[in-house]
């Protein structure tokens, strides 16, 4: 057993005061919206929409005045505590419920309720015939709350929570229409995925309660060290557990399968949860632990090789299919596989990982919104050989598209240059033959990104309106429009973010100054093995390359109204989402279900068996026995009888030994 | 005279009454000798008195023989219950109380 060792009592940050402290209003909002939603019934209904809605606007207000007011303080004194209440006093298990406000978290808070607002009020006009509109805008509700939870949250345990909740919400919504068979399964699938990651944070926070005593925070931070001394070995442990975590939360490499499935929800419910808030969790929850990874070697290269064999895997699958939200699915898959990639850098770079969530925040959930549209105005069909020659009868929603295309290619002076080049260069900065691996992996996924970002623009937007002589799955015919304003207005919005985010955010290293005091300060990374004009102009050509190469393939000639078949191997990796599900059946489902056969055959044999023979034995015993009990008064008599004198008997031993 | 002579004529008394319950068949005789072990109990509290000087054995014997004209009632009523429904006396007829 390892002894926990002598706590340090750390100095916690100082308490919240002034507008800080009305921190806990907005995480509170958002659930009383939820509560009242789903416990209102019909009084409610009809203002549903805006309920959902202004709790989450209204937490956003709450949300920007807070960060104002912090950003008038000096750097150190950014970081605040909010305890609220002791949560489970249990002898040595003392965890008290507080929040922790800092650069991070409230970058976070920004991201969420910003976002979020947008999202609920494209989800009016995107959710407005449907007859559970309340229901969705419950659970929309309940997902801001629980992932304010998470990244507000001042210790391991509360951050958790969050953890869980956000995963029920993603799985009450992926399986929001639940007369879809796909969507009972897909969220099924989401939810068992995720459990497995839980598995490894929740064994990782076992960790550091042995180790540590306390899972705050504060308290492990100042401990941690101490206990690298003791037990590295109990720090890597605990790094590559929580990665475990973090990898089934941001569908990274081996459990990304989930996520491209978790696209039979309603499209603003990818567009939130599966591209811009929840899935980054991983990267918060990794970043927010920059002092235990910093202590571990292990750990960190663990994070790169994950990240690197994301951004591939997302890219590669990405390219091979026909489902414009899959596409766009796998390129959440790969741009965060770009985030993981610079938190496992580490040290002076988690800043960066940030910075590209936030772009990606933007660009890829108006990506996502866009692609709604186009759903919405094509019967919900989201194959794009049906697309094709809708820029003219969408113009807002090709506009978004575009802003987003050219944000997340990486297109010189757009959102997504600002933030994956400098990732790039850092990856090249490690330098030696790991440096070009992680390097190399990281261009030619910038290339990729660029080959089925192309594609999807193409067989959506340009060439023949196939659509003319297609039908909808429901046998009508399509009638493509733009949507309403209620929903091109939040995709403008996005669309700007999308172009100007990433400049304003990087321009003078502004984003990772502020998050200095969350994770320790910005080291511009400096690669010696390519000048950093070569790498960046360097993925940029690989850009141009994959661009060029898409628009050969499908720009320049008809795109088949069906699936072509192809024997191309690496085609056929693609449009097999390179083994995700391969993996999850070999490493996951194959075994569970012997472990359940096995420890099936063994209830049935052995703990059957034993209580069945106990009970046979008894029963038989008792068969024999009750043959004394033959109703004769005298064979009574004489047991009474022959008791009586073997007491007597027993008594005169005892007596006279 | 030697008291010793009393407690085994109690205590022969009680072997007879003991070995008629357990072989007899007629439930007033079997009533009979369970009479006779309780008066055979009651002359050996009374020797034991008598032996100790104390007086407590008389007490528990005349105890005994209230609980006994008890019994009696109780027994006998029993019994004649018994013959009534069953038209016998015979304890063997009278075996419902088994498995």
């Amino acid at each position: 057993m390892i002894q926990a060792l002598q706590v340090v009592t750390a100095a916690a940050p100082p308490a919240a005061s002034g507008v800080t402290s009305l921190a806990p209003l907005v995480l509170l909002l958002p659930l009383i919206g939820a509560v009242v939603l789903m416990v209102g019934g019909r009084t409610v209904k009809r203002v549903a929409p805006l309920i959902g809605c202004l709790s989450v606007v209204v937490a956003f207000v709450l949300a920007i005045s807070i960060f104002i007011s912090t950003i008038g303080m000096d750097a150190a004194s950014r970081v605040s505590e909010i305890s609220l209440w002791s949560w489970m006093p249990v002898e040595s298990l003392q965890v008290e419920f507080g929040m922790r406000i800092d650069p991070l978290s409230l970058t976070f808070m920004l991201l969420i309720t910003g976002v979020g607002a947008l999202i609920h009020i494209y989800s009016i006009g995107y959710m407005q015939h449907d007859e559970n509109r309340q229901r969705f805008f419950a659970y929309m509700n309940l997902f801001v709350a629980a992932m304010l939870l998470l990244v507000m949250g001042n210790s391991f345990l509360a951050t958790y929570a969050g953890w869980e909740g956000v995963g029920l919400a993603s799985y009450l919504l992926i399986g929001f229409w639940s007369y879809k068979p796909s969507a009972g399964s897909a969220a099924k699938k989401s939810f068992v995925m995720n459990r497995v990651g839980d598995f490894g944070f929740v064994i990782g926070i076992f960790i550091m309660f042995t180790e540590m005593g306390t899972t705050s925070f504060t308290g492990v931070f100042a401990n941690i060290g101490e206990v690298a001394k003791v037990h590295p070995g109990a720090v890597t442990v605990m790094s590559l557990c929580l990665l475990l975590g973090a990898c089934a939360k941001s569908g990274q490499v081996p459990l990304q399968a989930w996520l491209p499935d978790a696209m039979e929800g309603p499209t603003p419910v990818s567009a939130l949860i599966h591209a811009a808030t929840m899935v980054t969790a991983g990267v918060y929850l990794i970043t927010r632990s920059a002092e235990i990874y910093n202590l571990t070697d292990t750990g960190q290269l663990v994070v790169t090789i994950v990240g690197a064999v994301t951004i591939m895997v997302g890219a590669i699958a990405g390219c091979g299919k026909d489902d414009i939200k899959k596409v766009l699915a796998y390129s959440t898959v790969s741009q965060i596989g770009y985030m993981f990639l610079a938190a496992g850098l580490g040290t002076g770079v988690y800043g960066l990982a940030i910075l590209h969530l936030l772009t990606h925040g933007f660009f890829k959930a108006g990506l996502f919104l866009a692609s709604g549209s186009i759903l919405h105005g094509m019967n919900e069909q989201v194959n794009m050989r049906h697309f094709g020659g809708l820029a003219k009868r969408m113009p807002l929603t090709f506009v978004t598209m575009t802003a987003g295309y050219l944000a997340i290619i990486g297109f010189p002076y757009f959102s997504g240059f600002f933030s994956k080049d400098p990732i790039i260069e850092a990856a090249f900065a490690v330098g030696g033959t790991k440096g070009w691996l992680l390097g190399m992996a990281a261009a030619i996924g910038a290339g990729l990104t660029a080959f089925y970002m192309t594609r999807l623009m193409i067989m959506t937007f340009f060439g023949d309106a196939r659509w003319k002589n297609l039908k909808s799955p429901d046998g009508a015919d399509y009638h493509p429009h733009e949507s309403k304003s209620v929903m091109t207005v939040p995709m403008l919005i996005l669309a700007l973010g999308a172009l100007f985010a990433g400049g304003i955010l990087a321009s003078g290293d502004r984003l990772v100054n502020w998050l200095a005091p969350s994770v320790g300060a910005y080291v511009e990374p400096h690669p010696t093995i390519l000048t950093p004009g070569v790498i960046t102009w360097g993925s940029v050509a690989l850009m141009v390359i994959g661009a060029g190469i898409a628009y050969v393939l499908f720009g320049m000639r008809p795109v088949p109204v069906t699936q072509p078949v192809t024997r191309n191997p690496i085609i056929l990796l693609a449009r097999a989402g390179v083994g995700g599900d391969a993996i999850n059946e070999s490493l996951f489902a194959r075994p569970g279900i012997w472990l359940a056969r096995t420890f099936a055959y063994a209830d049935a044999r052995g703990v059957d068996g034993v209580v069945d023979g106990v009970g046979t034995s008894i029963v038989s015993i008792s068969d024999w026995w009750k043959k004394w009990q033959n109703g004769y008064v005298r064979s009574y008599a004489l047991s009474m009888l022959s008791g009586t004198l073997l007491i007597a008997v027993a008594l005169m031993v005892v007596n006279f030994s | 005279m030697n008291p010793t002579h009393y407690l085994v004529l109690g205590a022969l008394l009680f072997g007879i009454g003991a070995v008629g319950v357990l072989i007899r068949r007629n439930a007033i005789v079997v009533f009979m000798c369970i009479e006779l072990m309780l008066n055979a109990v009651n002359l050996t509290f009374v020797t034991f008195a008598r032996m100790s000087g104390q007086i407590d054995g008389i007490v528990i014997a005349l105890f005994v023989m209230v609980v006994a004209a008890a019994e009696v009632v109780v027994g006998l009523a029993i019994i004649m219950s018994i013959f009534r429904s069953r038209r016998s006396a015979s304890v063997d007829d009278a075996n419902l109380l088994k498995y």
